[in-house]
């Protein structure tokens, strides 16, 4: 690479776009803060503590909560079996169709999220289907599953395959195997692939508003605020719980597979 | 002295599987493949044959009732000049925000790509993945705080003396609303926003791997940084622009969560699904418009593919 120094224009480019992607963000956390009730203003009028005990208190909040944390933890169950499996399969062999499999399990991210919410709503529709839990865990765990695939199959790639080979030549069979060697191997890379599609999961609104018929998750609680707001500065307060239970996630999965040639989380 | 066998013997089930495994990989494949494929084909190919099936499904106009017989009337409905109103509305909507995601985000890219080292390296990744990341709706909220009428824009513009400016333009009926936060204009802002850093890591990655010998052998040949750029580097990363383009499209051309939030309630594909399927109750209709977006992004991919976008994922 020639030793060439960035111009100051791209500097300022590149500067304006980044600050650009995260000032928006820094608001939300102001306004939980804001004395001010009825409206946006700017700048606060005064700041307060007081919105965080009145969310707290809201008994509307708790059971749109505890259906979010269910449907993320299960989604990223099935998620986290179903993506490794895959990416187990192709990783240790060349196929016929392998192409066309690699292309169904990006297809539920890659298409707009309106599709596959209203493919899963026509298919309920069809054959009869209640809501329930089920059909929101089922419609997650499906764009889920390309999140942990994509983790794990980069780790498997980093993987010698000699490991393996020199397990079974010492006497291990293939669940010893898997338990002493390739989980301890896949381990960081299925956690973080795991805690992605958690986050994931537990701000998803778009399929969910599909899927959940009168069902209230977390994501579709703050959407019927965004649409008509009651309390807003409740909403702020909520804005910054759901931001914090995304964000960690993120910058956790970040550090367990940062040595690798593929990081998480880039293929979103 | 007795010698040991070789071949250790069996230890119980787990052994014999490993055996099996090990003299028919196949077997092991589909045994690896069956439960994620039986998912993903029933759940969402079966789905998405619903969706297809609803669409060739009709309503009854007296009763409401969806009639389940095959036919083409959901589809002719599309081409109505109402419908097809949404429908090119959407297309423009998505490429415009595809075209500024492209502006907005080669700057970055490039930096990342050829001059951060190391550390910077590291905060320019976080950099994007994090607001990438980050909850939807927060983001789309952040922007509505962000565009209101009593917001920060309002005050930063009338505080370095643009507020008439900003009011005088807010009347142009293509420009604006009562405020920003209900003007086509904040859409378009809040979907370049959110759709945005996607664009940025394929283009990243199309940009690093643009051979640095290339780079030099054009400045050797006496090529100025601007030709440089127009003639070598460009040309090399444009399949990685493409390839990050389809995620902005694709991604602008469902969404109907932003343009219930913030804009003047012009409607889009992915909100004129929502509407039918919900309130209006028209799920042949809803499954027909949400074909289209399908569509769509078949052809975008096929013409993606001649550019070469797919190595470049």
């Amino acid at each position: 690479m020639p030793s060439e120094r960035a111009s100051t224009g791209l500097k300022i480019a590149a500067g304006l776009g980044l600050a650009f992607l995260h000032l928006p963000i820094l608001l939300i956390f102001l306004y939980a803060f804001t004395t001010e009730e009825k409206s946006y203003a700017f700048p606060p009028p005064g700041l307060t503590l007081q919105w965080f005990g009145v969310a707290w208190n809201r008994a509307d909040i708790w059971p749109p909560l505890w259906l979010s944390l269910q449907v993320a933890g299960l989604a990223t169950l099935i998620a986290m079996i179903l993506g490794t499996l895959v990416a187990a399969a192709m990783a240790q062999s060349r196929f016929f169709g392998r192409d066309q499999i690699s292309l169904l399990i990006l297809l539920p991210i890659a298409l707009p999220g309106v599709i596959t919410g209203m493919a899963l709503r026509s298919a309920f529709s069809v054959m009869d289907i209640p809501f329930s839990v089920w059909t929101i865990i089922l419609g997650h765990a499906t764009f889920c599953i390309v999140i942990v695939y994509n983790n794990a199959v980069a780790r498997f790639r980093r993987l010698h395959g000699g490991i393996m080979e020199a397990s079974a030549d010492l006497g291990a069979n293939g669940w010893q195997t898997f338990r002493h060697v390739l989980l301890p191997n896949l381990g960081s890379a299925l956690l973080a692939g795991g805690m992605l599609a958690f986050a994931l999961s537990f701000d998803e609104v778009i399929v969910t508003t599909f899927t959940a018929g009168q069902q209230t998750t977390l994501p579709i609680w703050m959407l019927s605020e965004l649409v008509r707001p009651r309390q807003r500065p409740v909403t702020n307060v909520v804005a910054i719980v759901v931001f914090a239970v995304t964000f960690l996630p993120i910058l956790a999965a970040y550090y367990l597979t940062r040595d690798g040639d593929h990081t998480a989380g880039a293929g979103k | 002295m007795t010698s040991r066998p070789a071949i250790l013997p069996e230890r119980g089930l787990a052994d014999r599987l490993t055996a099996t495994f090990w003299r028919h990989p196949r077997l092991l494949l589909a045994v690896l493949l069956a439960p994620p494929l039986l998912w993903l084909g029933v759940v969402y190919l079966g789905s998405l044959s619903a969706l297809l099936l609803q669409s060739f499904f009709s309503i009854d106009e007296f009763s409401g009732v969806v009639k389940q017989e095959l036919t083409l009337k959901t589809y002719a409905e599309l081409v109505r000049a109402q419908n097809l109103d949404i429908i090119l509305r959407t297309l423009l909507m998505a490429a415009l925000v595809t075209v500024a995601s492209a502006i907005i985000a080669f700057p970055i890219a490039y930096y990342a790509a050829r001059f951060a080292r190391g550390r910077w390296k590291a905060v320019f990744y976080l950099g994007v993945m994090l607001p990438l990341w980050s909850s939807y709706l927060v983001k789309v909220y952040a922007w509505k705080l962000i565009l209101a009428r009593e917001g920060i824009v309002t005050w930063f513009a009338d505080h370095i003396g643009a507020g008439p400016l900003m009011a005088r333009a807010l009347e142009e009926q293509w420009f604006g609303g009562s405020s920003l936060s209900t003007s086509p204009v904040g859409t378009f802002i809040v979907f370049v926003y959110i759709w945005m850093p996607y664009m940025i890591l394929p283009m990243q990655a199309a940009l690093e791997r643009v051979p640095g010998s290339m780079l030099e052998a054009s400045a050797d040949l006496g090529a100025t940084r601007a030709q440089t750029f127009r003639t070598v580097i460009f040309p090399l990363a444009l399949p990685g622009i493409v390839a990050g383009s389809i995620f902005t499209f694709s991604l602008t051309l469902g969404d109907y969560i932003i343009p219930q939030i913030i804009g003047n309630s012009a409607r889009f594909i992915g909100l004129a699904v929502y509407q039918f399927q919900g309130t209006a109750g028209n799920l042949p209709l809803a499954a027909a418009f949400a074909v289209v977006p399908i569509v769509i992004m078949l052809i975008y991919l096929a013409i993606a593919k001649r550019m070469g976008a797919f190595d470049a994922l």
